[in-house]
């Protein structure tokens, strides 16, 4: 059974259809790419995802549940995490807290006992901690915890964000242009970020990216996005070759 | 490097207590030695009233991030509140149970104005709740003005016309006058009673900061986008910080109202000014800086007093005072001298504990 299912997705701003019958299924542990031009629709697919809009028509269903129109909190209770196409860390906090943050809904002491400082805010606390630690360890920041995100350089910070959705506890992860403002270098390391949280939290992924290089490394299926509708659908390697694809991006 | 981060905020908080412990020993000892003015022991009180005030206000500025103006209208809550359980039940109890319960009921009664108020306007964003606090502020003092409340066999009589219509019976007595206010409160409020209130309050505040809670209200301010994206309740967590502000504002009337023998609601106590005056310690001391709003409450309280001997200048220096503690807060070439001075006396401090470590 697929993890995520979008049929018929559609959403109008007056008179644009920003997002016009859009579907697409996506196989617990797929790591898939959502490609196209600037404009074409993507993040607003995003954005439908994770209940920041409400679809004018269309249903997603995750693991069979239909979550079409829940608000964003519940969304991501029922298990869908994502990332900003610009980075949204909670800046002026730690870079533990920030993952802290994202532990909130699975780690519970009341706010008297939070005030009383009892015997479970320390053990919670605690148990927090490693936690927050063992997720900054996978993404090499626990050297940083103690710094203000802000104080992160970039490509730390997009890893935070990555680590802070992650410790949520999803079971599908959105990212939104991971690898913008990254040169090859991070890129590369980005991708194996990618692939390593795939395998290791077993994932299911799907990101937008312009960089071809990390959709064509690491991508195991596309959808292409033209104009809020979908030019073409499959495998990567298929889809890249698509003259349809390259006419799009690159022009006649 | 985590045990580091762990004693760094609880030292901070340390610090803070032991200011306030300190400064209270110290007043303690001039008292007993008679070396304070009455000018100054008059203002003991009310330096910690504007102490809590500061404090709690600072919650919603600094660490949930919303600007309210209407701090005063919450002390005034609780205030009179307070002031018209300790009328009706003095002498029935205790003195020191019935002035615990007038402090529950104040705290109690401003934490509901404050979920009240809260519940439509954090919906907004921006200046709207500041507009609307405001308005809440002026209202509330408003309408205690024209509030007439009596107490007889009967039982009590409300009015917002006269106190002549309450129509008591015999030996009936009026205990809020309108415009005069409640007369006649118990004197409870001292400074003792004051530094412990103060205590509590940083205890809730500080330790409602670093805790689970805490953290989320922060998120909601730095990201509200990113906070609603991991599962954050925006409304809950904005109501119990706008609440808990309010109840320690609440609480702040208490004192107040138990620290005069007439409690009236006039602009000079309950209205805009004083909120903003509020506002004002909270700004200079920093936003979000908790140790800050307490020093920068005592300084901007006594100054004026000690400055009476200047009489005509006495506001010119004042004004001068908020201009220079603005800069030396908020101007960007302080705040890096003052990094500057933070690593150059704990950098060293700090790469002995990572060699331990």
């Amino acid at each position: 059974m697929s993890l995520l299912e979008v049929k018929n997705l559609t959403i109008s701003f007056g008179g644009l259809r920003a997002v016009d019958d859009f579907q697409m299924e996506i196989k617990k542990g797929q790591l898939y790419g959502l490609i196209g031009p600037n404009g074409a629709g993507k993040t607003t697919v995003f954005n439908l995802l994770t209940g920041v809009y409400k679809p004018d028509e269309g249903i997603v269903k995750l693991e069979g549940r239909d979550i079409t129109g829940l608000k964003t909190i519940d969304i991501n209770k029922a298990g869908i995490a994502r990332t900003f196409q610009n980075i949204r860390l909670f800046k002026e906090l730690t870079v533990l807290d920030n993952v802290k943050v994202g532990l909130h809904n699975h780690y519970h002491y009341s706010t008297v006992e939070g005030i009383l400082r009892l015997p479970k805010y320390h053990k919670v606390e605690r148990e927090m901690d490693e936690r927050a630690l063992e997720l900054l360890k996978v993404f090499e920041l626990d050297g940083e915890a103690d710094y203000l995100a802000s104080n992160l350089p970039y490509g730390k910070q997009r890893k935070l964000e990555i680590a802070r959705a992650l410790a949520t506890e999803p079971k599908l992860l959105l990212l939104d242009e991971p690898a913008a403002g990254m040169n090859p270098n991070e890129t590369g390391e980005l991708m194996d970020t990618i692939r390593f949280v795939r395998d290791k939290f077993d994932m299911t992924i799907l990101l937008i990216e312009h960089d071809m290089k990390l959709v064509s490394g690491i991508c195991e299926e596309l959808t292409v996005l033209n104009f809020g509708r979908i030019l073409t659908q499959g495998k990567t390697s298929t889809v890249l070759n698509d003259p349809q694809v390259i006419t799009a991006y690159l022009g006649e | 490097m985590k045990k580091i981060k762990m004693t760094k905020t609880a030292k901070n908080n340390f610090i803070t207590y032991l200011i306030v412990l300190v400064v209270y020993i110290a007043v303690q000892i001039l008292l007993a030695t008679g070396n304070i003015s009455s000018l100054m022991k008059g203002l003991l009180v009310p330096l910690c009233i504007y102490v809590m005030l500061a404090v709690s206000l600072n919650l919603t500025v600094g660490i949930l991030g919303e600007l309210s103006l209407g701090h005063a209208g919450f002390m005034c809550v609780g205030a009179f509140a307070s002031a018209f359980f300790s009328k009706c039940t003095d002498g029935a109890m205790p003195d020191g149970l019935r002035f615990f319960i007038a402090l529950l009921i104040g705290a109690a009664v401003a934490g509901v104005f404050g979920i009240l108020i809260g519940i439509p306007v954090l919906r907004l964003k921006g200046d709207y709740l500041a507009i609307v606090t405001l308005a809440f502020g002026e209202i509330i003092k408003n309408l205690v003005n024209v509030l007439y409340i009596g107490k007889d066999k009967n039982g009590f009589h409300f009015s917002m016309k006269d106190s002549i219509s309450l129509h008591l019976g015999e030996e009936g007595q009026v205990i809020v006058n309108g415009a005069q206010g409640i007369t006649g409160t118990p004197h409870d409020a001292n400074f003792t009673i004051g530094i412990i209130l103060i205590f509590i309050s940083l205890i809730v505040i500080l330790n409602l900061i670093n805790s689970r809670d805490g953290r989320a209200i922060m998120s909601i301010r730095d990201n509200r986008i990113a906070a609603e994206s991991i599962g954050i309740n925006i409304t809950k967590y904005k109501l119990m910080a706008f609440s808990i502000s309010a109840s320690i504002a609440g609480v702040a009337g208490v004192l107040y109202a138990h620290n005069l023998s007439t409690l009236t609601a006039l602009p000079k106590n309950f209205g805009y000014n004083m909120s903003i005056m509020i506002l004002v310690f909270v700004v200079l001391g920093g936003i979000g800086n908790i140790r800050g709003s307490i020093i920068s409450a005592v300084i901007l309280t006594l100054l004026p007093e000690l400055l009476r001997g200047l009489s005509d200048y006495r506001m010119l220096i004042y004004a001068i005072v908020l201009i220079a503690m603005m800069l030396f807060n908020w101007s960007p070439k302080a705040i890096e001298w003052k990094e500057r001075l933070r690593e150059k006396y704990f950098s060293k401090h700090f790469s002995k504990k990572k060699e331990v470590k």
